[in-house]
C-alpha cells in the first residue's frame, strides 16, 4: 500500500470524493457538536492527514440494532466511514471473514496496533454463571472484553446495552447484564446510548474522536455536543407542555393537533439525546413528531421506569395497592391497640381508690 | 447510583415503602384516638354536643379577625397547597394511575402562580415563628422540621417545573423524595392534623356542648 493510501486524502480521491464534499461533512459534523466554524476547518487538515484507525468492533448481549443504525447514517454514510475514515478489522455483522478467521483478524489487530487501536462495543456483558449466555469462539464476553480493551487506545460503547446494560439489564435482569463501564476503568470510555443510538452522534463522535481526542463527556459518559439537552428541553411541542395542553389518547383531538404527549407517558423530560434537533433518517422526523412518546432509551433503566405508556408522575410500582394492604394492617394494629388501652383502663379502674375530702385531710 | 437510577427509585421502591408508612401510620393512630372514647363526664350532661361539634367544625375552619395577616397566610398556603397538589396535571395523573377516578387540571400559569404565593405565604408564617418574640418561645423543633418537609416539595417541584438548579431528572427525583418525606411525617408529627383536624374540631366543640357551653 502506498503512502498516500494510508492517509484520508489519497483515501478520499482515489473514492472519487472532492474536497468539497469533504469540507461540507466536516462542516456538518462540527456544527452537529456545536464547534466553532474554524474547528470545521481543523478537522478537515487533521481528517485528511490523519493515518488509517485500527478499530475493532465487540457484539456482545445485543439485537444488532445498533449495527443497522449505523450502516444507515446519512452523513457521512457508515461505509465513508468505515473504508475511508478507520480500519474496520473486526465486526461480527459488517467482515467478511468468519470463524477461526475472524478471530485471527481481531488477534492480529490487537498485536499490530497495540495501544492505538478504537474498541467499540455494542451489547451488555453477562456475569451471571461465570458470563456462560453469551460467547463467542467459546469466550465468554467477559473475558473478549478485558483482553482487547487490555491494548485498547480509548473504547466507544455503542448502544444504550454497551453504554448502561440496557434491555438485557431490565429487570430481573436474568444474565447478570452490566455495561462496559462496570467491568473497564483504566481506559476512557465513550458512551453513545439509544435504542439504537442516532447513526449521526456515532459518525460525529468518531471524527471528534480521529481529530481532537475524546470530546467533553457528561456525568454518564455521554458527549456533551449530542447528549447536553434533554428532548423536552428542544420539543417543538414545548409550548403546549407549558400551556399544560395534553393529548389524552393517540387518536383524540389534542393529538392531532400536535399537543404534549406528556400524559401518554413521554420520558422526553427526563431523556437526554439528540432526537428532537437532529432527527432521523436524514433529518426526517423523530418519534414525538410522528405521535409517539419518547421512550426514554438513551437512558439508563429505561425499560424498568414503569412502562412506555405511564406518565413520569406516576409510580412505578402499584403504589395503591400497597395502601390497601397497609389501612388493613393499621386497622388491625389499631384495634390491637385499643384493646390493650382498654385493659389498661379497666384495671386503672379496678384499682381505683376514690379519694374523700376526709382522705386529703389525714395526714 | 445515577440520577435515573435514583429517580426510579423514588417513583417506586421509595414511593412503596412511603405509602405503607403513611397509611399504615394514619390509619392506627385515627383508630387508637377514636378508641380512647371520652373521659368519665363528673357532672350531668347538658346537651348531645352534636350541634356543637359540627358549629366548632365550621367555625374554626373560618376566618378569625384577630391577626388578619397570619390569617391570611395561613389560608393562601393551606388552599394553594390543595390546588397545587391535586389541580397540577402531571399530578392528576399520579391520581388516576393510584386510584382510577380522573378529573381535569388547571392550567400550569394559574398553578405557577399559586405556587408562588404558596411558598412566599409559608415564608412569612416562618418569619413570624422566628421574628415574634412568643411564637420564637412556642415553637419547638418538631415545628420547624413540621414547616421544613411540607415547604421541601414546593420548593423542589417549583424547580423542577422551571428547570432551575440541578438537570431536571435529579430536581424530579429530589422532588419526588421529598413528597415521600412528607409522607412518613404525616403519622408521626403535628401534621397529622391533616386527617384528624375535623374529628379534633368536632370533640372539642361537642365537650363544650355537652358541658353547656355554646358558641
Amino acid at each position: 500500500m502506498s503512502q498516500d493510501k494510508q492517509v484520508l486524502a489519497g483515501e478520499l480521491q482515489r473514492h472519487g470524493i472532492s474536497r468539497r464534499s469533504f469540507l461540507k461533512f466536516c462542516t456538518s459534523m462540527a456544527s452537529a457538536m456545536a464547534l466553532t466554524p474554524a474547528a470545521a476547518v481543523e478537522m478537515a487538515q487533521k481528517l485528511s492527514t490523519i493515518r488509517r484507525q485500527s478499530v475493532i468492533w465487540l457484539s456482545f448481549q445485543e439485537c444488532t440494532g445498533c449495527t443497522e443504525s449505523l450502516t444507515r447514517a446519512h452523513k457521512p454514510s457508515l461505509e465513508s466511514l468505515i473504508f475511508d475514515f478507520v480500519s474496520l478489522d473486526y465486526h461480527h455483522t459488517l467482515q467478511a471473514a468468519s470463524g477461526e478467521a475472524a478471530e485471527l483478524a481481531r488477534e492480529q489487530a490487537m498485536h499490530e496496533n497495540g495501544g492505538q487501536y478504537i474498541l467499540i462495543v455494542d451489547g451488555s456483558i453477562p456475569l451471571k454463571d461465570g458470563g456462560v449466555y453469551s460467547t463467542i469462539a467459546g469466550i465468554s464476553n467477559l473475558d473478549m472484553l478485558k483482553d482487547v480493551a487490555k491494548d485498547a487506545a480509548a473504547i466507544v460503547s455503542v448502544g444504550t446495552c454497551a453504554s448502561f446494560g440496557g434491555l438485557p439489564k431490565a429487570d430481573p435482569n436474568p444474565t447478570g447484564a452490566v455495561a462496559v463501564a462496570d467491568i473497564i476503568d483504566d481506559k476512557p470510555i465513550i458512551n453513545i446510548p439509544g435504542c439504537p443510538p442516532m447513526p449521526v452522534v456515532m459518525s460525529g463522535v468518531l471524527a471528534h474522536v480521529l481529530t481532537f481526542g475524546i470530546p467533553e463527556l457528561d456525568a454518564l459518559g455521554r458527549p456533551k455536543a449530542f447528549f447536553g439537552d434533554s428532548i423536552h428541553d428542544r420539543c417543538y411541542r414545548r409550548p403546549y407542555y407549558d400551556r399544560g395542553e395534553f393529548a389524552k389518547s393517540f387518536d383524540d383531538e389534542g393529538a392531532r393537533k400536535g399537543w404534549c404527549l406528556y400524559e401518554l407517558g413521554c420520558k422526553g423530560p427526563i431523556t437526554h439525546n439528540a432526537c428532537a434537533t437532529i432527527k432521523w433518517n436524514n433529518g426526517t422526523s423523530f418519534p414525538i413528531q410522528s405521535g409517539h412518546g419518547c421512550i426514554g432509551c438513551s437512558e439508563p433503566d429505561f425499560w424498568d421506569m414503569g412502562g412506555f405508556y405511564k406518565p413520569l408522575s406516576t409510580g412505578t410500582s402499584n403504589p395503591g395497592q400497597w395502601a390497601g394492604y397497609a389501612l388493613a394492617a393499621g386497622a388491625a394494629a389499631g384495634l390491637a391497640s385499643a384493646a390493650v388501652n382498654k385493659a389498661a383502663k379497666a384495671k386503672a379502674d379496678k384499682v381505683h381508690q376514690p379519694v374523700t375530702i376526709e382522705d386529703m385531710g389525714k395526714k | 447510583m445515577n440520577e435515573i437510577e435514583l429517580l426510579n427509585w423514588a417513583r417506586g421502591p421509595g414511593l412503596t415503602y412511603a405509602t405503607i408508612f403513611m397509611v399504615f401510620g394514619l390509619t392506627l393512630r385515627v383508630i387508637e384516638i377514636l378508641s380512647l372514647g371520652r373521659p368519665k363526664e363528673l357532672a350531668e350532661v347538658r346537651d348531645s354536643g352534636v350541634r356543637d361539634g359540627w358549629r366548632m367544625v365550621i367555625m374554626r375552619s373560618l376566618p378569625e379577625r384577630r391577626n388578619w395577616k397570619r390569617i391570611t397566610a395561613a389560608y393562601l398556603f393551606h388552599v394553594g397547597l390543595l390546588i397545587v397538589v391535586f389541580f397540577f396535571i402531571p399530578h392528576t395523573q399520579f391520581f388516576r394511575d393510584v386510584f382510577g377516578v380522573f378529573w381535569n387540571g388547571w392550567p400550569n400559569y394559574i398553578i405557577d402562580f399559586v405556587t408562588v404565593v404558596s411558598i412566599a405565604a409559608m415564608l412569612y408564617t416562618l418569619a413570624q415563628r422566628l421574628f415574634d418574640p412568643a411564637r420564637r418561645i412556642l415553637t419547638t423543633i418538631p415545628d420547624y422540621l413540621a414547616w421544613l418537609v411540607t415547604f421541601l416539595p414546593f420548593v423542589t417541584g417549583y424547580m423542577a417545573f422551571h428547570r432551575l438548579g440541578v438537570d431536571y431528572t435529579l430536581m424530579l427525583a429530589l422532588h419526588i423524595l421529598s413528597v415521600e418525606l412528607l409522607m412518613i411525617a404525616l403519622p408521626i408529627s403535628k401534621l397529622t392534623h391533616a386527617v384528624t383536624f375535623a374529628m379534633s374540631r368536632w370533640y372539642l366543640g361537642s365537650n363544650n356542648g355537652r358541658r353547656g357551653i355554646h358558641v
